[in-house]
């Protein structure tokens, strides 16, 4: 029955049924005060019903050759979109070149690994270089930052933030165009005035968060990266109704793709690891379920590999499944020094 | 924030009523539904959800602050930009000033390695007065495994700070800074071997989130103390693409190396900010910087002295990989009954 897909309050939509009209014809040309004398409600409720109606009916119209469904693009369209999507930076090579650039705008990438291995320090990296403005290859934007446990530090942005600075004055002396005379010098402190930062301390306020997102970013438009750190932490603790769980995660991931796609943004997800015992063994995989892992677009683990740091792609529509070695140093995340022992694994 | 009351949020009284009447009463609740739940259970249509819904997250969310304004605050508010220095010249200068207030910070190892001893100094320096670089605030002390000595701590106090201690009535003043509490019933707090699962996950769950909201919310320091356990030999697991690509990952020499590893899994592992190994290799002891989000992975060798710990090298030796995180216990033997003559 097509009223029932219509946004309308359940009464009303008993009260139409009830009333005979049980197809979205059979309201399309009917007066809101004839409406509102068979329903007995008001001509304001019958306006609004019928202008639900009104919306519904236009994407049911079948018009022949030129059926667009609300929202839907054709892939040629998107194919121009995808190659002029920007990337992120990580600072470190070998790992933007698995990335395909870097961590890719308009999508969800979810990171996780085991404790100390560097997913806050990634998290804090990116929430500078996107900051990198345009002319040395930046986005030249802002960032938001949201702290589910504390892990933020402010010292380590600032020593982040003071190295990529050094880093970028060293690069423009290798760059044909004279940018002394325009460039403003930038101070660490700037790049920690373009960091939006968040704490939040229960599933409920992570939620909220998410659903605020989407105000926040229409008024700061100059948002061009969402990291939130870690999105497990809140959901891990004493929740009885996994069910619930489930459903709030797959709500959240769902608002967060469509958030990514809207404002052009990069969504960066830091996970924490469990273990789950398949085939006789323990093995390490990351937390929230099986459901969750469904949610994102990319995922990428960190791991240890002997006494190296590597990142490995686990799942993405686009990438190819490949690990990087990659450094955590005092200036940030950057190339790993010894290259000879990078595995490649398809 | 969660548990803000839906009638207090300036809504328009006809859908706060209607939240009211179905019983919605906090914000926790009412974020808890999808909007078609709403929608179906408050019998309003898709657009008045919509935006009671965009109305009740704007409320609850944090506030909107840069980084920049964080750290100011901090700054302007806070002793030491939020750090307690714990005098070890080379560990402070690691951790950027101190142990970081509100946030965890883990001491872990195996018995007899000087926890208790770290503990019994940093309580000291909580309690005394900023012109001598403490806190000058109290301590609570939670002695689960009834290791606190009255008598040791004001022999470090008045080893370490002689000036201070020999005034008259001042070591009364400090260590009655000091609250100590035995809880009787240890049940929560020791291990339970048999009742691993989700059961156990429930209630460390709920104790890691209160305590590392107890610290966010008053901007404390929070030092807690962990035990070591040992482990199987394929205790340290891996991923499932790393089991399936065996012949080429590097093979990881440290899981056959050492037995121990921290207690309560991986888990509270990820709670931490902060974990600090300390561990006992070849007739060394070793303080170990294993987690932190500012530091490289430093190791100090250390002693146990009359004043408390002290560190042999303030420049710390960097170490590579995960051998940082791993607990060694070897030629302790001679360590442990050396210094528990001399604390007689």
């Amino acid at each position: 029955m097509e009223l029932a897909r219509l946004p309308i309050s359940a009464s009303q939509r008993g009260k139409l049924i009830s009333a005979g009209y049980t197809s979205l014809s059979s309201l399309s040309s009917l007066s809101p005060s004839t409406l509102a004398q068979d329903l007995k409600i008001s001509d304001n409720e019958a306006l609004e019903i019928l202008r639900v109606v009104s919306q519904g009916s236009r994407l049911d119209k079948p018009d022949g050759s030129h059926a667009i469904v609300n929202g839907a693009q054709t892939a040629w369209d998107m194919l121009h979109e995808e190659e002029s999507l920007k990337c992120i930076t990580t600072s470190c090579v070998d790992l933007d070149d698995i990335l395909g650039g870097g961590i890719k705008c308009k999508e969800v990438t979810e990171i996780g690994g085991v404790p100390g291995i560097g997913k806050t320090q990634l998290g804090i990296q990116l929430a500078v270089n996107v900051q990198i403005p345009v002319y040395y290859g930046g986005l030249g934007g802002k960032a938001i930052y949201i702290d589910t446990e504390g892990s933020f530090m402010l010292e380590r942005a600032l020593q982040i933030a003071k190295a990529c600075i050094e880093d970028m004055s060293g690069n423009s002396d290798f760059l044909q165009k004279d940018f002394q005379s325009c460039q403003v010098k930038a101070q660490p402190k700037d790049f920690l005035q373009n960091i939006f930062y968040f704490r939040v301390c229960s599933y409920t306020e992570q939620i909220a968060m998410i659903n605020y997102l989407d105000k926040f970013i229409s008024e700061h438009k100059d948002v061009n990266v969402v990291i939130i750190d870690s999105v497990t932490f809140h959901f891990r603790q004493d929740f009885d109704d996994l069910a619930l769980r489930t459903r709030l995660l797959s709500g959240m991931a769902l608002k967060l793709m469509k958030l990514a796609k809207k404002f052009s943004l990069a969504v960066v997800l830091l996970n924490q690891v469990t273990t789950k015992h398949t085939e006789g063994s323990f093995q390490l995989t990351l937390a929230l379920g099986d459901s969750w892992s469904h949610s994102c677009t990319n995922r990428v683990i960190l791991y240890w590999n002997g006494d190296e740091r590597y990142a490995y792609i686990d799942k993405s529509p686009s990438l190819r499944s490949a690990s990087a070695p990659y450094s955590v140093t005092g200036k940030g995340i950057r190339t790993a020094t010894s290259k000879c022992k990078r595995i490649k694994i398809m | 924030m969660a548990n803000k009351l839906i009638s207090e949020m300036g809504l328009p009284t006809s859908i706060a009523n209607i939240f009211a009447a179905r019983n919605i009463t906090t914000a926790k609740e009412a974020l808890s539904l999808t909007e078609f739940e709403l929608m179906e259970l408050l019998d309003v249509g898709m657009a008045r959800v919509t935006s009671a819904v965009a109305h009740i997250s704007e409320i609850v969310s944090p506030p909107t602050q840069t980084a920049l304004s964080l750290m100011e605050q901090r700054v302007q508010n806070e002793y030491m930009a939020g750090h307690l220095p714990t005098r070890l010249k080379g560990l402070d200068e690691a951790l950027g000033g101190g142990i970081p207030f509100g946030v965890l910070t883990e001491l872990v190892g195996p018995p007899g390695i000087g926890k208790t001893q770290f503990c019994l100094k940093l309580s000291l320096l909580a309690s005394l007065p900023a012109s001598y670089g403490g806190l000058d605030g109290r301590v609570i002390y939670i002695d689960a495994e009834s290791k606190f000595s009255s008598r040791r701590m004001i022999e470090i106090g008045s080893k370490s700070f002689p000036e201070i201690f020999h005034v008259e009535g001042m070591a009364k003043e400090m260590a009655g800074r000091i609250l100590v509490l035995r809880p009787t019933s240890l049940s929560e707090f020791t291990e339970r071997e048999y009742d691993q699962g989700p059961t156990r996950q429930h209630s460390l769950g709920w104790h890691i989130s209160f305590i590392k909201s107890v610290a966010e919310f008053s901007r404390i320091p929070i030092v807690v103390t962990n035990q070591v356990r040992s482990q199987s030999h394929d205790g340290t697991s891996q991923y499932s693409f790393q089991v399936e690509s065996r012949g080429e990952t590097v093979d990881d020499h440290t899981r056959f190396d050492s037995h121990l590893v921290a207690a309560l899994g991986i888990h509270w592992a990820h709670a931490v900010t902060i974990r600090l190994v300390l561990e006992a290799k070849a007739g060394q002891r070793f303080l170990k910087v294993a987690k932190s989000p500012i530091s490289p992975p430093l190791a100090f060798p250390f002693n146990i002295t009359p004043s408390g710990i002290s560190l042999l090298n303030d420049e710390g030796i960097e170490m590579k990989g995960p051998q940082i995180s791993t607990i060694h216990y070897q030629g302790h033997e001679d360590i442990i009954n050396f210094d528990s003559e001399r604390l007689q």
